[in-house]
């Protein structure tokens, strides 16, 4: 891959060559090379580095812990992959799960984005064709890492497109260790975001370069970037609007041609025809209010290409501007009448929820509990910003600077896709995502921009000799500042300067690659399925009790046994314990879910019946009670009630405050203290003593004494409690005997 | 399981009489009596041991060379092993001769009873006397009752046997010791004399006994021992002739003990461990060759941090946890995996053929295994394999693809079911192996890389283009 790389950069631009002529002077005492095989070998060997970097910075948790799956999500996408692999992709695109939201089902082909399973049950067919005897688990493991060192060799590409050679290798460099895409890359981390930021990107330098060359090759390219991408992750709504939006934008500014033409116009019939073909994205494009901005864009790519048609043929301009202002009102009169016919008729179906919890960040919170009850659904916070962005949050000001300072085509398409996605990673924490290619880029333009500048001024010949000091700025501003001393040649202390500012910029790099480094190591590599804590002597202990829970439920329940929990859950347990779940990690349906939020907020006999007409035999809890672990199911309680409530209104949030306050010690609410999910996380905890100098049934993950103590079960008993109490298993007794 | 052991018990019993009538007038042969027998029956953990002392006279006038030994048809199912060894010499200079044992049939034996042949190495002689030790081990012999158990109570077990040894020979005298694993008996058969002393039971001494007679008794009694049986167990041994021996250990692990019914606390489990859960185990030891390296235990979903390995020169013990206690009924299971150094255990033999001396059996300490496959995956290029095993085994061949295989690699597959801790003995794979077949993988992937370097070099060079 590296090596067709460098393939295509030998007759590359000729920017190439003049920002590889400066480098390559280093080399040439040893190496008889010629300069531009110099730059060439230098160029590939730095990607291959951080080809590799990007590899390998991503597999600090398989040091720490093992090869193994992490979170929730990718264990489904870990049991769907197996599936894929041993029953073969037609039973795949036709499964029936059974197994979750029972006694539903769901219907796997038709309800996921296939793409994850489909490479990763390719690399492991493509490796064990080759004989390498490899596990389907270690490819899962190592997908995301993989995709991500592609996605640096993208970024090369992309940057050299829109702005040179350097910039590229910049880029690359910035995006192998960014955290924001780390936090979704490591190895075990085998989720859709893995693969989708390569196809994102992919996808999105096809475009740009489809539009640069206007070469229909180009733009099928993309089509089918496209279709991997929506073949991956629902993401892909970002692209079929952030395209359309740049196309109008450059039809707005005037910057209409052909190429645009082309590019706009090929990529996206053929990539919405391919997309139909995934089941879950379906007759979207044509019937979906999300997809019509692409739908209208490009008919007015039409109008705009007839408009030109009938400008070259009718010469008096009096005649052209009527037309223009009868042809431009009829189609947007034509278009508003379609779109309002069709959303009228139901033909075109509104925004869903998501969509509109992205432009409102308030609507979730208001209208849509269990969208907002995700906790990487809430708004990002700034500190979040900075721990995933660090010195890119600076430098993306400046990239921007410069890319309006030389703006073009390409340009124009990244200055857009990082402002918008700025905004989407401000409303959702998770989009940071998506917005860190875009700020890696335009992050390396200023970095490569400005070293160049002052490279140059530094390797300048004249040496004047004033006095004159003041070109030392804060080295936050060191690109102005550079951009300044090259443009000044008579500029005192110039080239002390310019070195002084050199020193700083890597000294923020440095800075950059440490911080990376940390953040990767200390905050994305958990697993979190394993916990992990330090004892009293400095030791580390091992929480292991998720998968001796979850193991326990495989080996010793029956294999027809419907395990109720919350949510979060459902995933592993159909994963790792290989029952039935009534509610997993898919969320498809509300009224389901609230179901499982009323039985767990209601009182022990209701809820009984509730379970009784689920079918439920084993209901699964976790509890940080004893470890103080404190995402458990307490802490998660009141969304269980404020999404249970949303549906059945005899649950009330307030049932279960005391004056606004969320208690579990002596002072909660009443109908707190005597709901399941209180009864089944504190059975029996009352007689444990949890820590030296407190109360039995002192609640280390809350910090208090429980407040009710007696718990009596009456239709459950207790069947597995796991060595940290973290998960609790209890079993539903059949009924009673009548006589 | 049980349903199946209680009515084959039922079946027993009411067959008994019949069977002891029918005894008397069968005859294997009268040409030998047992002077004297001695039985001792270890019940202490769930492998029943059985130490069976005979005096034998040939009585008759013709040298007899095989000595037959008689079990009811319900012990000879649980049978995992028969040995047997004549004694040679006398007080100090005792020493045993081992001798071989095989199942034979013999005719009209009374309702179903199984026999043993034991050789003698020199026939014995009209009038002479020998002793002959055996040793017989029995699995699931021991039945729980009551089938179920809760968390706070301990586990009570059934053993059935005769008081009087079943034997084709008259016997002229002879004692039963029975061992318990406490002084907790819950009750007994009392075939008179019949004594207790502390953990141990006497049934005898009974004098005269015609052939065949049997007197059916029933021990319930406290052995809260782990009863670890290992359902299925599957060793594979993969050879690789760069100095490491791989084995890879797939078990299915279940407590066979009385079946836990009802709650699971942990807060008792926790508080009250001498109290709560008295018949669950949390851990097992497993005997591991010395040398071991880089070990793991993990199972489907992943790493499983609890054990321990403990390596000196001699020996290596690896101490594992399954993930959670195992309570009656429960299962469990897992792998375990090792290197050992290839020259402690790959040697050559004097006709040039290479040779695995490897030992059989389970390495888990007091378990019994149902079922035991051993896998020796031979070396790819590796040529006509046999294995030698000390006891009847089912064989056959596979071919198993591991990395970069063409051909596959041979696979010799061993298969014994009711494997006990006594199995543990060594055998041995011999193969023929070229070593010039060790460089195949090196050298193709050299060849892999180098195509690749001078189709990219060629490609470099070639002109593809259509325009000039």
């Amino acid at each position: 891959m590296v090596g067709a790389g460098a393939k295509k950069t030998t007759n590359g631009s000729p920017e190439v060559v003049k920002s590889g002529s400066g480098s390559s002077t280093m080399l040439k005492l040893k190496l008889k090379l010629k300069t531009k095989q110099q730059e060439l070998l230098l160029r590939v060997s730095i990607l291959c580095l951080v080809y590799v970097l990007a590899f390998i910075t991503r597999l600090f948790s398989v040091l720490r812990y093992e090869s193994m799956i992490h979170e929730f999500d990718p264990y489904f996408n870990y049991r769907t992959t197996l599936y894929l692999t041993e029953k073969g992709f037609y039973e795949f695109w036709n499964w029936f799960d059974s197994d979750s939201w029972y006694p539903l089902g769901r219907i796997i082909g038709g309800t996921l984005y296939p793409g994850l399973m489909v490479t990763a049950a390719i690399i492991y067919w493509l490796l064990r064709l080759l004989s390498f005897a490899v596990h389907i688990r270690e490819v899962c493991v190592l997908t995301a890492p993989f995709f991500a060192s592609n996605t640096t060799i993208v970024a090369y590409f992309f940057g050299k497109e829109i702005w040179d050679s350097g910039a590229g290798l910049v880029a690359a460099a910035l995006i192998a260790i960014c955290p924001g895409y780390i936090s979704r890359s490591v190895a075990g981390s085998y989720d859709n975001e893995g693969v989708a930021i390569f196809a994102l990107l992919f996808t999105f330098y096809l475009f740009v370069k489809a539009v640069n060359t206007g070469s229909l090759a180009w733009a099928l390219a993309s089509a089918f970037g496209y279709f991997y991408m929506v073949s991956a992750w629902g993401g892909y709504v970002f692209i079929i609007n952030l395209i359309p939006l740049y196309v109008l934008v450059l039809l707005v500014t005037g910057r209409y041609s052909m190429r645009l033409y082309v590019a706009y116009n090929s990529m996206y019939v053929v990539g919405m025809l391919l997309a139909m073909q995934i089941r879950f994205v379906g007759f979207q494009h044509v019937q979906s209010g999300e997809h019509m901005a692409a739908m209208g864009v490009f008919f007015l790519m039409q109008v705009f290409y007839l408009l030109d048609w009938v400008k070259y043929l009718l010469s008096d301009t009096k005649l052209f501007q009527a037309f223009l202002r009868i042809t431009v009102t009829t189609a947007l009169a034509v278009g508003a009448i379609a779109l309002g016919l069709g959303t009228a008729s139901g033909y075109i179906s509104p925004w869903t929820g998501r969509f509109y919890s992205l432009l409102d960040p308030t609507y979730a919170k208001d209208h849509i509990p269990i969208i907002a009850s995700v906790s990487e659904h809430q708004p990002t916070a700034w500190s979040s910003f900075m721990f995933d962005f660090h010195i890119l949050l600076f430098l993306f000001p400046a990239g921007l600077y410069f890319c309006f300072k030389r703006l073009s085509d390409a340009t124009i398409f990244i200055v857009m896709y990082g402002l918008t996605s700025m905004y989407f990673a401000g409303v959702m924490v998770r989009l940071i995502l998506v917005a860190t290619p875009a700020v890696c880029l335009i992050s390396a333009i200023a970095v490569s921009a400005t070293i160049k500048n002052l490279t140059l001024v530094a390797r300048a010949k004249n040496n004047n000799k004033v006095a004159h000091s003041g070109s030392l700025k804060g080295s936050t501003s060191s690109s102005k500042a550079s951009s300044k001393a090259s443009l000044d040649q008579s500029q005192p202390f110039q080239r002390n300067g310019a070195i002084a500012l050199l020193l700083g910029a890597f000294y923020l790099l440095s800075k950059y690659a440490t911080h990376c480094t940390w953040v990767t190591s200390e905050a994305y590599s958990s697993p979190s399925i394993v916990l992990a804590a330090r004892g009293a002597h400095g030791n580390r202990v091992i929480f292991d009790d998720y998968r001796e829970a979850y193991f326990w439920l495989r080996q010793n329940t029956p294999p027809d046994a419907k395990v109720m929990s919350w949510w979060d859950y459902g995933y592993q347990i159909t994963a790792m314990g290989n029952r039935t779940v009534i509610v997993d990690n898919n969320t498809w349906n509300n009224t389901h879910i609230a179901t499982v939020g009323r039985a767990m907020s209601s009182y022990e006999d209701e809820a009984y019946e509730i379970m009784r007409s689920l079918d439920v035999d084993y209901v699964l809890v976790v509890f940080g009670g004893v470890t103080g672990y404190s995402s458990d199911d307490i802490n998660k309680f009141l969304w269980m009630v404020r999404i249970g409530g949303g549906v059945f209104p005899i649950i009330k949030e307030p049932d279960y405050l005391v004056n606004g306050e969320y208690r579990v010690d002596k002072g909660a609410a009443p109908k707190m203290l005597n709901c399941l999910m209180y009864k089944l996380s504190y059975y029996r905890f009352g007689e444990l003593t949890t820590e030296y100098g407190k109360p039995p049934g002192y609640d280390r993950a809350r910090g208090v004494e429980i407040g009710n103590k007696d718990i009596k079960l009456e239709y459950l008993e207790e069947a597995f409690t796991t060595s940290n109490w973290i998960v609790r298993i209890y079993k539903v007794k059949p009924p009673n005997n009548r006589w | 399981m049980e349903a199946q052991l209680s009515v084959r018990a039922i079946l027993l019993l009411s067959l008994l009489p019949l069977l002891s009538l029918l005894a008397r007038s069968s005859s294997v042969s009268h040409d030998i009596q047992i002077v004297n027998a001695e039985r001792r029956i270890d019940l202490t953990s769930h492998i029943v041991k059985v130490f069976l002392t005979l005096k034998v006279e040939n009585i008759g006038s013709s040298p007899v060379s095989d000595i037959y030994l008689a079990f009811p048809p319900t012990q000879v199912d649980h049978l995992a092993l028969v040995k047997a060894a004549a004694t040679v010499g006398k007080r100090k200079k005792k020493s045993y001769l081992p001798l071989g044992v095989n199942p034979t049939e013999l005719p009209d034996a009374p309702n179903g009873t199984k026999y043993f042949s034991v050789s003698l190495v020199n026939p014995l002689s009209a009038g002479e006397t020998l002793t002959i030790e055996v040793l017989y081990i029995l699995t699931h012999s021991l039945e729980p009752f009551p089938v179920e158990i809760s968390q706070s109570e301990s586990q009570l077990v059934y053993y059935h046997d005769s008081a009087i040894i079943l034997s084709p020979y008259d016997i002229k005298k002879q004692t039963t010791f029975l061992k318990t694993p406490s002084t907790k008996l819950e009750s007994f058969t009392k075939v008179e004399p019949t004594n207790r002393a502390g953990t141990e039971l006497k049934y005898g001494p009974y004098e005269n006994q015609s052939p065949h007679s049997f007197s059916p008794v029933i021990v319930h009694f406290e052995n809260n021992n782990p009863f670890a049986v290992v359902e299925e167990l599957v060793r594979e041994v993969e050879i690789s002739h760069w100095g490491n021996l791989q084995i890879t250990e797939h078990y299915k692990l279940m407590h066979a003990g009385a079946r836990h019914k009802g709650v699971f606390s942990r807060v008792e489990y926790q508080s009250k461990p001498s109290f709560s859960g008295v018949s669950s185990f949390k851990n097992l030891l497993a005997r591991l060759p010395p040398g071991v390296h880089s070990a793991y235990y993990r199972d489907e979903i992943g790493n499983i941090s609890s054990s321990h390995l403990r390596t000196d020169p001699w020996k290596s013990e690896l101490e594992i946890e399954p993930r959670y206690p195992l309570f009656g009924g429960w299962k469990s299971t897992f792998i375990i995996g090792y290197g050992l150094p290839l020259q402690d255990f790959l040697f050559e033999s004097p006709d040039g053929r290479r040779y695995l001396n490897f030992s059989f059996g389970c390495p888990l300490v007091e378990t019994v295994a149902d079922k035991l496959t051993i896998k020796v995956v031979l070396p790819e290029g590796s040529k006509d394999p046999s294995a030698v095993v000390p006891f009847p085994v089912e064989q056959h061949l596979e071919t198993k693809y591991s990395y970069l295989d063409i051909v596959g690699r041979t696979v010799v597959v061993l298969e014994k079911r009711n494997v006990v801790p006594e199995h543990n003995s060594p055998f041995q794979v011999y193969y023929t192996f070229n070593q010039v077949f060790m460089l195949a993988e090196p050298l193709m992937l050299a060849s892999v890389f180098f195509f690749l370097f001078v189709t990219y070099v060629a490609y470099l060079h070639i002109d593809l283009s259509i325009r000039k």
